[in-house]
């Protein structure tokens, strides 16, 4: 009965066979699936280079030293999709860990403390949701103003003064494993794939992606705009909060003036991954793909003892090759 | 049998701008009806008086014989009246099963994160539109993969699905070549076989001819004319639409 109607009308395209050839021939393949190519390719290069890269201590490294972009790429992810983008992170990041660090040497203990560096996250993002949704300022201009508030926050929560937390929990967190696998990236990629689920298999992830994709349709269709877009950076939030969390296990302490280049590896990780940056579209798995690939850039640079002065060229190169090839996407 | 809609007397003003001056208007269960005129006669400001964009200053609006006034077309969607706007309200990312099920998820729990039921959705969309529509594309496409004819049939198809008594589209195929064209054509037919009614805003008079059961001539705000289609011809209507002699 459907295959009878399939008649006259249907263009050719939307029949394509399904198997690998005809795929490997649609550039809109390569450019969907730059991230999961390039790590590839990267990968081989690398392990071509030096034995050492393929083998499970290396990889695990590498994973672990990937965990807190993982994290703030998932984040980035939330705001992106709508159309948004999330440059406070940089500023959230060292607010919610000086949060976590004076909330647990102040005594809270450590559940309260991460519980209150996920709030301190998620307060920030709130913020930006409210300011963004219902101040209606432009993302990128609300985010940036968040930036600088957050950054001067912290630094005067803290006193300017950075301070370690000593913490057993916190060094079992950062150096633990379940056999072979590490807690701490197995925390990013639990968000990461929580992240992808929420995406594909729930009905508020259809309309974050509605309201992205196509926003006057998603309020015709009666999805609630500001609401959906509130709720994404109130969810970035959050994963920053926990990426503070993350930062302090794996730092051993929080540090207020805190520079992180994560800010642009996290928006980097994202558009790698083929996810678009005027949103409607959410590719997880591309961005842990992408987050992966720039810091396999990094781990095998150090491996091959490349100066890391020609790191952050590389990595600019990438992400300049992916937004290329990204223009290949279906 | 009571009409689906039933309009008389509607009058709406801009300011000094009389839009409408005495609309007049039948759509009954099962039919096409073409509502015509020139541009500025007033066609989308009387959908919008009936979709509850605007609110007539005065006259009647009946919905199955009971008077209404809706404050939104949310309003107006909730009692089965819906409108394929021109921009088709699809999101071009999503695949054709989730267009079709947007904001009307099936899921399962509770709460934000409701989880969906795919399989339900796939399995139904393909029958309601595979029903409906003669070019059914693959329902898990995306939309942006679609043709034009596909997406509208789409549009068409979804505001027809959800219960609707009455369906209204502003210029369904001007963006169509002579096929595609074909194919909403069929779909409006199947429509009509349903029950629904159909009220269908167009400027090609063939289409209309072809199509529609009952034509209705909007002129200067004004309903200045009404036939069933096989009791009129072409020259009557152009005359009609341009201020001739009716
Ligand atoms: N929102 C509005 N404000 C002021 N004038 C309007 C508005 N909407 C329509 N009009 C006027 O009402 C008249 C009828 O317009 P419209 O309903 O769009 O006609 P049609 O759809 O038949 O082309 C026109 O003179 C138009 O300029
Ligand atoms: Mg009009």
């Amino acid at each position: 009965m459907a295959r009878r109607n399939y008649v006259s009308i249907v263009k050719t395209e939307t029949l394509k066979s399904t198997g690998i050839a005809p795929k490997l021939r649609d550039p809109g393949f390569w450019g969907d699936n730059a991230a999961v190519i390039g790590l590839i390719v990267i990968g081989a290069i690398f392990s071509m280079l030096t034995p050492y890269f393929l083998t499970w201590a290396n990889i695990s490294d590498l994973l672990v030293s990937a965990s807190i972009l993982l994290v703030l790429a998932t984040a980035q992810q939330f705001a992106i999709v709508t159309g948004g983008i999330d440059l406070s992170i940089a500023g959230n990041l060292p607010w919610a860990a000086v949060v976590f660090g004076l909330a647990y040497n102040g005594g809270l203990g450590m559940g309260v403390s991460i519980i209150a560096a996920i709030l301190a996250g998620t307060l920030v993002g709130a913020v930006n949701g409210l300011v963004i949704a219902k101040l209606k300022v432009n993302d990128f201009i609300a985010t940036l103003g968040m930036l600088g508030v957050m950054n001067g926050v912290a630094l005067i929560v803290s006193d300017g003064q950075s301070f370690s937390v000593n913490s057993h929990f916190l060094q079992a967190l950062a150096l633990g494993s379940i056999g072979p696998v590490r807690y701490f990236y197995l925390i990013a990629l639990l968000i990461a794939a929580g992240a992808h689920l929420v995406f594909t298999h729930t009905a508020f992830g259809t309309h974050v992606l509605a309201t992205g994709g196509n926003r006057e349709a998603a309020r015709n269709m009666g999805i609630p705009v500001s609401r959906m877009r509130i709720a994404v950076y109130i969810i970035d939030g959050a994963l920053v909060g926990l990426a503070a969390v993350l930062l302090v296990a794996r730092t051993g302490g929080s540090d207020p003036s805190l520079q992180t280049s994560e800010l642009l590896t996290s928006i980097a990780s994202v558009v790698l991954g083929g996810s678009s940056l005027f949103g409607g579209r959410a590719a997880v798995v591309g961005t842990v793909a992408g987050a992966l690939v720039l810091t396999t850039l990094l781990n095998g640079f150090t491996l091959l003892q490349v100066s890391e002065f020609y790191q952050p060229i590389a990595v600019g190169i990438v992400v300049i090759a992916a937004a290329v090839l990204s223009r290949l996407q279906r | 049998m009571t009409p689906v809609l039933d309009i008389r007397d509607v009058r709406k003003s801009f300011g000094a701008v009389e839009a409408l001056r005495g609309a007049e208007l039948l759509c009954p269960a099962g039919e096409v009806t073409a509502l015509v005129g020139d541009n500025g006669a007033g066609k989308s400001t009387l959908i919008r008086c009936i979709t509850g964009v605007h609110a007539p200053d005065s006259g009647s609006i009946s919905f199955r014989g009971e008077a209404v006034a809706f404050s939104s077309p949310t309003d107006a969607r909730a009692r089965g009246i819906e409108t394929v706007y021109q921009d088709l309200a699809l999101i071009e990312d999503l695949a054709v099963w989730q267009n079709m099920y947007l904001n009307r998820e099936l899921t399962r729990g509770f709460g934000p994160f409701r989880w969906l039921e795919r399989r339900r959705m796939i399995d139904e969309t393909q029958t309601r539109l595979g029903r409906l529509l003669v070019n059914m594309p693959p329902v898990r496409a995306k939309v942006r993969r679609l043709s034009g004819g596909q997406r509208q049939s789409i549009a068409i198809g979804r505001a027809a699905s959800w219960g609707s008594s009455l369906v209204i589209m502003d210029e369904p195929t001007a963006a169509l070549g002579l096929r595609e064209r074909g194919a909403v054509e069929t779909l409006i037919g199947n429509l009509r076989g349903e029950g629904i009614a159909q009220l269908i805003i167009s400027h090609d008079l063939e289409q209309v001819m072809r199509i529609s059961d009952s034509i209705w001539v909007m002129r200067g705000g004004r309903t200045i004319a009404n036939w069933r289609t096989k009791d009129v011809d072409r020259t009557r209507i152009v005359a009609a639409i341009a201020g001739g002699t009716v």
